[in-house]
């Protein structure tokens, strides 16, 4: 009954009909992943069972989390040559192969999430049945990760599904629930929790021919159609990211359209791509962008925050969606504004966000049903957490604060969601500043995982805590960060797009500008990122960060504003926008000089400022705060570590030479200093290492 | 003295501690914004959300409601469900027409007298704009057939037997607003009590002139502030007054309208009738108890109530066959109400109510009372507009106008009041009230 000779992560039971159930139970860990040790004592497992026959053999968890969440990422991050990482990997593929040979059959009982290298595993089974509730999750999540399915997913997801389907999962990394995995047939069935078994048992019984993709996804493999497919999901892959800058989809789809018809030359195509790649630049600053991720989610424990109910004041874009995102999350939301012409706009919004994200019009229904208006302010005193996002004037806030704060109860915490008042400012007008906390969103809501957690001087630390908890309850990754100008975020995103549109005002056309930013790796570029922030809500923080830090406000920047031109919202700014989208004036090739260093450079010194004045805690926290709250290149891994990538030496170097060209704005700041000799020392300590 | 506290003369006393209704949107063709049980959610949401006690706190939800949606069975638990009352507090709903929303009060009042619940929440809702359009019966029997044809042929067959007469659609609102008994539109009920009372048109198109131009004033005023809610539908609308009034109705333009139940030559028209209108309204009713437990505000009290039965033809009498014996149970003449809600069916039923409380033969005849009663006096009758100016949802009117009368009596300093309704298929049903601040 027990492992022939494992540590107990797997644990075997035969039934009276002779089927084998073996159950992932991942020593000392909440969830199952495929680390070496539980890939070594499978195999012990695989072996005895080839040996004795049993009728059938169903994997499945004994964790309520999930399945299998893949390989171990942790273990990635200790592979240091290509041909550690291949020999990793073809053992791996080796396992998988030895259960896709088994001669009974085989199944993968599924529930929660089943990605990456669980569902590689599911893959190499027979059947899959997967259990039909919200948390089941199928995919193949690799290129997150940049790399893509190394155990067999890139050669046995495509017969299954069929091509399109199979690029589409690999390519995007999306995951699917039991419903559509069972509607692309990635399943064989999508039962509730009380029919699972009994499916299970079922095709072990009767043993019905493996699902085959329909006429469309067997003719996508063909292989005369392949090139053509490919070329298309090419075309769309490019639209979305770099091949330069993302490497690995390229390569999955390369894989595909090469090789799809030769399993055997796939298999080691396969391992040897991912070998590359998960030694490579983007793959490694993705798996740090996932730890720094997993580093902040860990800062608040959902559980700590146990209010039903949120209060927001203010329906606008920031104000409504934060409701509505909070409702989505399953929290009872009133929402507060002057009039109902207010709020209308804001539940529209929030209808059209649940029946994106929920689809099924009864949970769309229980969403809206969780998100009422509150027009009178009546339900002020039911509220765990009163969350304020009216317009960015002090006094007005302070009028609020001294409206609401005798119908609070006494333990409802007060947030603001400002993005440029320092919270020591707005605390004089409570009684109890100490519950005063600042829960700085991004736009748009729904999007932006971050949300900095401001703490003012007399922000309680028991404040601080539940705020954080908040955060991760409703799914958003917190970032504490001091009470200082702009924060973390804008602060430093403010110079580099101030420098754009100096850029701008100097005769760069605009889309060189956002060329040369998306060049880097942002998302978007800063000319479009302006128009579509709104140009006056960048002029209004830019006012207040040059008060504070001393930088000046570009006159072009006024005048766009004056003009009525406020960007994306108005139908014009720096772009004019048709249909919500800019139009970008096919162009010359522009060789601006010192284009993107302009940009990026002040972005980098700025941060650099941050991390001195103690904005935030650490150098990795400020990269997960660039990352997860603009966007900033993942593949780059962060400000800070882009720094310790390229040199603190000589960015300062560029930097002073930026200054004699440019003027002082490019001084750098003294925290390089501190840099340069902590990586001086590093260096010394550590002989070989760049 | 005791007994003076008392609902109906026995049990436990009731009181009404609040009250939400949502504002009354006229149907205009097609589907509105909000199914039944989304109206009631609405109105009761807010009403419950105000309350010092926790949802779960109440007894029961009785709703009323005529014509739930085929996915609303038991509307009632799904409004307490979907309200998050709480899977332990048990709903159910009631249905007397005309009169449910007045049902589900008087239910919820004699299970507080009978001290079988001290918190209750009751009232109704009605989408009428939702009201289900069937299909014909031989079209239902044609696919039966068709879902048995297997072979190509027997297909073919069936669909030579397809006539378009089959796909001639049933409209449930007017199978619903016809007696199933006598088979009299509600209209044609009306056109009867006219006849027989000889109330003519133009009278007729006055009364419904003057219950808009009540309504007009009382929303000049701000009359329904205390008792509104502000609904929002999901495409960026919001709704915050009776959006049946006509400003610019004129008797001139009452009279051109064609009469609709009777032609050609009935009087009564879409302009004297009262419209299709969705709508919900919902109370909470309390105990003496639950009042002093929860420190509970009071509206009033519910003193009595009485249903009564009638002729369906002539339906719209039932109000007076209500408050005949109410009022003569509590020794009561017209002028020891304060102020009267009659519900505004049609106008032409309201004015035959007035003129057979007053018609001693009536009274003696129909209701076998001695003498007539005092005439109701008309200023103290539907002061704020009624059915005709504002619609008339038919599982809400009966809540919305108790509700509306407690305002009223709280508004001009009156004591008692009396609300009532007629109902098709011939009933009516009456409850009296008692403006009051506070537990005695």
């Amino acid at each position: 009954m027990n492992a022939p000779n494992g540590n107990g992560h797997w644990r075997l039971d035969t039934d009276a009909d002779g089927i084998a159930w073996l159950a992932l139970d991942r020593q000392g860990e909440a969830t199952n992943v495929l680390s070496r040790s539980v890939l070594e004592e499978l195999e012990n497992h695989l072996a005895a069972l080839a040996e004795d026959r049993p009728t059938g053999l169903v994997f499945l968890s004994a964790k309520p989390n999930g399945f299998l969440a893949g390989a171990d990422i942790t273990e990635f991050t200790r592979i240091r040559t290509e041909r550690e990482a291949l020999e990793l990997i073809r053992r791996g593929q080796d396992v998988m192969t030895r259960i896709a040979s088994l001669p009974f059959p085989t199944l993968a009982m599924i529930h929660g999430f089943c990605v990456g290298g669980g569902l590689e595993l599911a893959l190499a089974c027979d059947y899959r049945v997967a259990r039909d509730d919200p948390s089941t999750r199928l995919g193949l999540p690799e290129v997150r990760l940049g790399i893509h399915p190394g155990f067999g997913g890139t050669v046995r997801l495509p017969p299954l599904v069929g091509g399109i389907q199979a690029l589409d999962l690999i390519l995007s990394g999306r995951t699917l629930d039991a419903r559509r995995a069972r509607r692309i047939g990635l399943v064989d069935h999508a039962v509730p929790e009380r029919h699972l078994r009994a499916a299970a048992r079922h095709l072990i019984l009767h043993r019905p021919p493996r699902h085959r993709p329909d006429w469309r996804g067997r003719l996508s493999n063909w292989a005369p159609v392949r090139p053509l497919v490919a070329s298309l999901s090419r075309r769309r892959l490019a639209a979305r990211v770099s091949a330069r800058h993302y490497p690995a989809p390229y390569a999955a789809l390369d894989l595909w359209r090469r090789l799809a018809d030769r399993p055997a030359a796939m298999m080691q195509a396969e391992a040897a791509s991912v070998a590359r790649l998960v030694t490579g630049e983007s793959s490694r600053n993705l798996v740090r962008a996932f730890f720094l991720n997993e580093r902040m989610k860990g800062l608040g424990k959902a559980d700590r925050f146990e209010g039903r109910h949120v209060h927001l004041v203010g329906a606008g874009v920031m104000g409504g969606d934060i409701a509505a995102w909070c409702a989505l999350r399953g929290f009872f939301v009133t929402l507060q504004d002057q009039s109902p012409e207010r709020i209308a706009p804001a539940l529209q919004r929030a209808h059209r966000l649940f029946q994106r994200r929920l689809r099924v019009p009864r949970r769309v229904q229980e969403a809206m049903d969780r998100l009422l208006p509150d027009p009178e302010a009546a339900f002020v005193h039911r509220a765990d957490l009163v969350i304020e996002a009216i317009f960015e004037d002090r006094e007005a806030k302070q009028a609020l604060y001294r409206e609401l704060e005798p119908r609070m109860k006494p333990e409802a915490i007060l947030a603001t969601n400002t993005s440029s008042i320092p919270l020591q400012e707005l605390a004089p007008a409570l009684a109890r500043p100490e519950r005063l906390v600042g829960l700085h969103f991004f736009n748009p809501v729904a999007k932006m995982q971050l949300v900095e957690i401001v703490c003012g001087p007399d922000t309680a630390e028991e404040t601080q805590a539940l705020a954080r908890a908040f955060t991760r309850r409703i799914d958003r990754l917190p970032l504490p960060v001091s009470s200082s100008p702009g924060f973390l975020v804008n602060r430093v995103l403010m110079p580099y797009l101030l420098e754009a549109v100096e850029l701008e005002s100097e005769g760069v056309p605009a889309p060189a500008i956002d060329r040369a930013a998306t060049d880097f790796g942002m998302p978007m570029g800063p000319i479009e990122l302006a128009d579509t922030v709104g140009l006056d809500v960048c002029l209004h923080v830019a006012r207040i960060l040059g008060e504070e830090l001393g930088t000046e406000v570009p006159e072009r920047l006024q005048r766009l504003v004056e003009q009525g031109h406020l960007g994306r919202k108005s139908g014009a700014g720096f772009y004019h926008y048709r249909k919500g989208r800019p139009v970008k004036p096919r162009q010359r090739a522009v060789t601006a000089t010192d284009l993107q260093d302009r940009m990026i450079l002040r972005l980098l010194n700025e941060a650099v400022a941050c991390l001195r004045e103690g904005v935030v805690a650490d150098a990795d926290l400020l990269d997960g705060g660039m990352i997860f709250g603009t966007g900033f290149a993942p593949f780059r891994g962060g400000p800070m570590h882009y720094i310790t990538q390229r040199g603190a030496e000589p960015l300062r170097l560029r930097l002073q030479e930026l200054t004699r060209s440019y003027g002082s704005r490019f001084t750098p700041d003294p925290g390089w200093e501190t840099l340069i000799a902590g990586q001086n020392r590093q260096e010394e300590e550590t002989p070989g290492a760049h | 003295m005791q007994s003076h506290q008392q609902f109906a003369g026995s049990g436990r006393a009731v009181y009404i501690v609040d009250g939400a209704r949502t504002p009354l949107l006229k149907a205009r063709g097609r589907p509105g914004p909000f199914r039944a049980s989304d109206l009631a959610l609405q109105a009761a949401r807010p009403l419950l959300l105000r309350q010092p006690f926790s949802a779960d706190e109440l007894d029961e939800v009785i709703t009323g409601c005529v014509m739930s949606g085929p996915d609303e069975a038991n509307i009632s638990r799904v409004i307490a469900l979907r309200l998050g009352i709480g899977e332990k507090v048990p709903a159910f709903t009631v249905q007397r027409n005309c009169a449910s929303g007045m049902q589900a009060l008087d239910t919820a009042a004699r299970n507080i007298a009978l001290g079988r619940s001290d918190l209750v929440l009751a009232g109704g809702t009605e989408a009428m704009s939702h009201a289900p359009v069937l299909l014909a019966e031989p079209l239902v029997h044609w696919l039966a057939d068709w879902g048995r044809a297997r072979s190509p042929g027997q297909r073919l067959q069936a669909l030579a037997r397809l006539r378009p007469r089959h796909l001639k659609p049933v409209i449930g609102l007017l199978l619903g607003l016809t007696d199933p008994v006598v088979g009299l539109s509600m209209g044609q009920t009306a056109e009867v009590l006219a006849y027989r009372f000889d109330i003519d048109r133009e009278t007729m198109d006055r009364f419904a002139l003057r219950s808009h131009q009540r309504l007009a004033r009382a929303q000049d005023q701000g009359h329904f502030g205390a008792e509104m809610t502000v609904i929002y539908d999901h495409a960026g609308h919001w709704y915050d007054h009776d959006d049946g009034l006509r400003r610019d109705t004129t008797l001139e333009k009452l009279a051109t309208l064609k009469p609709v139940f009777d032609r050609p030559f009935g009087k009564v028209t879409a302009g004297n009738s009262a419209q299709i209108t969705d709508g919900a309204a919902f109370l909470i009713l309390a105990s003496a108890d639950a009042v002093r437990r929860y420190d509970l505000p009071v509206l009033g009290r519910l003193l009595d109530s009485q249903w009564a039965g009638l002729d369906p033809a002539q339906m719209g009498l039932g109000p007076v066959h209500a408050m005949a014996p109410l009022l003569h149970r509590h020794g009561l003449d017209s002028p020891d109400i304060d102020y009267w809600e009659i519900n505004e069916a049609f106008a032409a039923q309201v004015l035959a109510c007035l003129r057979a409380w007053q018609n001693p033969d009536y009274c003696r005849e129909q209701l076998g009372l001695e003498r007539a009663f005092t005439p109701i006096d008309e200023d103290r009758l539907n002061v704020d507009g009624g059915g005709v100016s504002m619609g008339h949802p038919v599982g809400c009117s009966g809540a919305r106008i108790v509700l509306h009368l407690l305002q009223v009596l709280r508004r001009e300093g009156g004591r008692r009041g009396v609300a009532s309704l007629c109902i098709g298929g011939g009933q009516g049903g009456a409850v009296m009230v008692e403006s009051t601040g506070e537990v005695a």
